[in-house]
């Protein structure tokens, strides 16, 4: 392979990379319900304690606690609110302040707008893809 | 007299790696007893080893780079080496300094607070300026500085595109957050492999005195292969985060791509017994084959991953566990050590051989663990009957032995590490500041 065409190949794929990058930026990841000022505060307070590295959010995550995608509306956000409070055997008391719980609940409220996990209800196509069947909220 | 700055980062590698495991062991039996050691709750443990382990495999992978530039007399702006180590080594201080303490602020790998992100983006900045100022002049680039120079420059991008969430654009919606997140993070894991292949490709050329395969159209096909799938296959990730399906679509179709390389493995496996029988005696040869062995078994369980189909019971299991682990011990650490080991001359086979087992077969039952349990669990989920509590109960057996055999892994690594770290003090401290030139 000569330097002129590895030189093709390789801007060809960095200028493909760009264009994808620019989509996925602005046409792939649209939704319609943006977070709000209290959900985007308890979303620091989940980054500010770490909580992703025991719980998860679509399947991503650590593994020691559970998914947190649509804890809300399954368990409701009393039980939620006792966990934060109290902590368990597993999950450490954070001391949390009531605002910071609030914000928290929020947060997860607003997770659990955007979609369900784990998908149920779904067809499995031919070629392996996955037809997702559903309702998103 | 002058610093061998390659050496520096591979001491630092070393000592990077022996912290992870034993925060590795630590977070292991967290999970199955959380109240141990609770000063160092799992929430501290976990990124404290995950982000020493990714520290060993930059360490080396970067200290590879710089003993290529002082091997061939060609290292330029030595000072800016220095500096950038100087402020690597410093700013993993301050990270772990502020895990041990609870003080986070990032997301998921990169924990810290975001403001420790500056110092990382100048030392790589300072890498980029000594390794390109360096290999400017070379004519006819082999394969492993294409793939150093493309690591290099990713890195940089991808490790920016990761802290794009500071940005309000970013992370007003959590769907762009996740997908953006990971789509960085699946081209910076490219970026690491660029530097560890490269390492293993150029220890592969000394090791059979054979410079024309670094050279050939076929060790170029693969790179673009790889190139390809660092930029566009790293959706499996997200295939159940809501985005567009368009950009599962595309990673499914890439990572099909792959199979090439699995069906090259399998072609080229004569090839590759023989070459073992030849260069048996060679002990960083051996983990080169253990390498290969682990690229086949995590490609095959990488494609399967892939099909949304499989991905769908897979995702949000210890299988992403048993790929990631598979890929950084298997894969990049045999390189790595690979790469130690003929850049020392070190001969002694015991202490070599010995924990060369101990860490493949106890891999290999850590590797078959997280699997059994990912399949456990992800049948659970999609069931749908069972508690999160019923499910991670069900598969605890599993789990002590993920735990058992991980805390043996550690062991062997432990065992060569010291090994490696004695034979390192013999020669100190001629080996890190005698002459280069």
């Amino acid at each position: 392979m000569n330097l002129f065409t590895k030189r093709v190949v390789f801007f060809t794929l960095v200028a493909a990379y760009v264009i994808y990058t620019s989509f996925v930026y602005t046409q792939g990841t649209f939704t319609e319900n943006p977070i709000t000022a209290s959900a985007s505060h308890g979303r620091q307070i989940f980054r500010e304690n770490n909580c992703i590295a025991c719980h998860q959010l679509y399947g991503l995550g650590g593994y020691m606690g559970p998914d947190l995608t649509n804890v809300i509306s399954n368990k409701g956000q009393n039980y939620v609110r006792t966990f934060l409070e109290k902590g368990t055997a597993k999950m450490p008391d954070f001391n949390l302040k009531e605002n910071e719980i609030r914000s928290l609940i929020d947060y997860l409220s607003y997770v659990d707008s955007t979609s369900n996990y784990p998908v149920r209800n779904f067809d499995i196509t031919w070629y392996g893809s996955v037809n997702n069947n559903q309702i998103k909220k | 007299m002058k610093i061998r700055i390659g050496r520096l980062f591979i001491i630092t590698g070393i000592s990077s790696l022996s912290l992870a495991l034993l925060f590795g062991v630590l977070a292991a039996i967290q999970f199955i007893f959380p109240e141990f050691i609770p000063e160092i709750a799992f929430y501290k443990a976990r990124p404290l080893h995950v982000s020493l382990a990714v520290s060993w495999i930059f360490s080396i992978g970067i200290g590879a780079v710089y003993n290529y530039l002082e091997e061939q007399k060609i290292i330029r702006f030595r000072i800016a080496g220095l500096i950038h180590w100087l402020c690597y080594v410093l700013t993993g201080l301050l990270i772990i300094i502020s895990y041990l303490t609870g003080t986070f602020g990032g997301r998921e790998y990169w924990e810290f607070p975001p403001v420790l992100s500056i110092p990382i983006l100048v030392s790589w900045l300072l890498f980029g300026i000594v390794f390109f100022s360096s290999v400017f002049k070379i004519k006819n680039w082999p394969v492993y500085l294409w793939m150093w120079a493309t690591g290099i420059v990713i890195f940089f991008v991808t490790f920016l595109e990761a802290n794009s969430w500071i940005f309000d654009y970013f992370s007003n919606s959590v769907v762009r957050e996740l997908t953006i997140q990971w789509k960085s993070y699946g081209s910076l894991v490219g970026s690491w492999n660029m530097l560890v292949y490269g390492a293993g490709l150029y220890i592969m050329e000394k090791i059979s005195g054979d410079e024309s395969y670094a050279k050939s159209g076929i060790a170029f096909i693969l790179y673009f292969v790889g190139l390809t799938n660092l930029f566009f296959n790293w959706a499996h990730h997200i295939y159940l985060v809501p985005a567009s399906p368009w950009i599962g679509n595309i990673a499914y179709i890439i990572s099909m791509t792959e199979l090439f390389i699995i069906g090259r493995i399998i072609w080229k496996w004569k090839g590759t017994l023989s070459a073992a029988q030849k260069f048996h005696h060679k002990h960083p040869y051996i983990f080169l084959i253990a390498s290969d062995i682990w690229v086949f078994l995590n490609l095959a369980l990488a494609i399967l991953i892939s099909v949304p189909a499989i991905n769908l019971y897979t995702h949000g299991t210890h299988i992403t566990v048993a790929h990631a682990m598979g890929s950084t011990i298997g894969i990049n650490s045999m390189i790595l050590i690979a790469f130690i080991l003929h850049h020392f001359s070190w001969t002694k086979s015991f202490w070599i051989l010995i924990p060369f087992w101990i860490i493949n077969l106890s891999l290999l039952f850590f590797w078959i663990a997280l699997i059994g349990s990912g399949i456990l669990k992800g049948i659970a989920v999609i069931d749908g009957v069972s508690s999160f509590q019923e499910i991670m109960i069900s598969i605890e057996p599993v789990l002590k032995f993920f735990m058992y055999s991980g805390a043996i892994l550690a062991l062997g690594f432990l065992i060569l590490l010291f090994h490696l770290l004695f034979e390192f003090l013999q020669d100190f401290p001629e080996n890190i500041f005698g002459k280069t030139e």
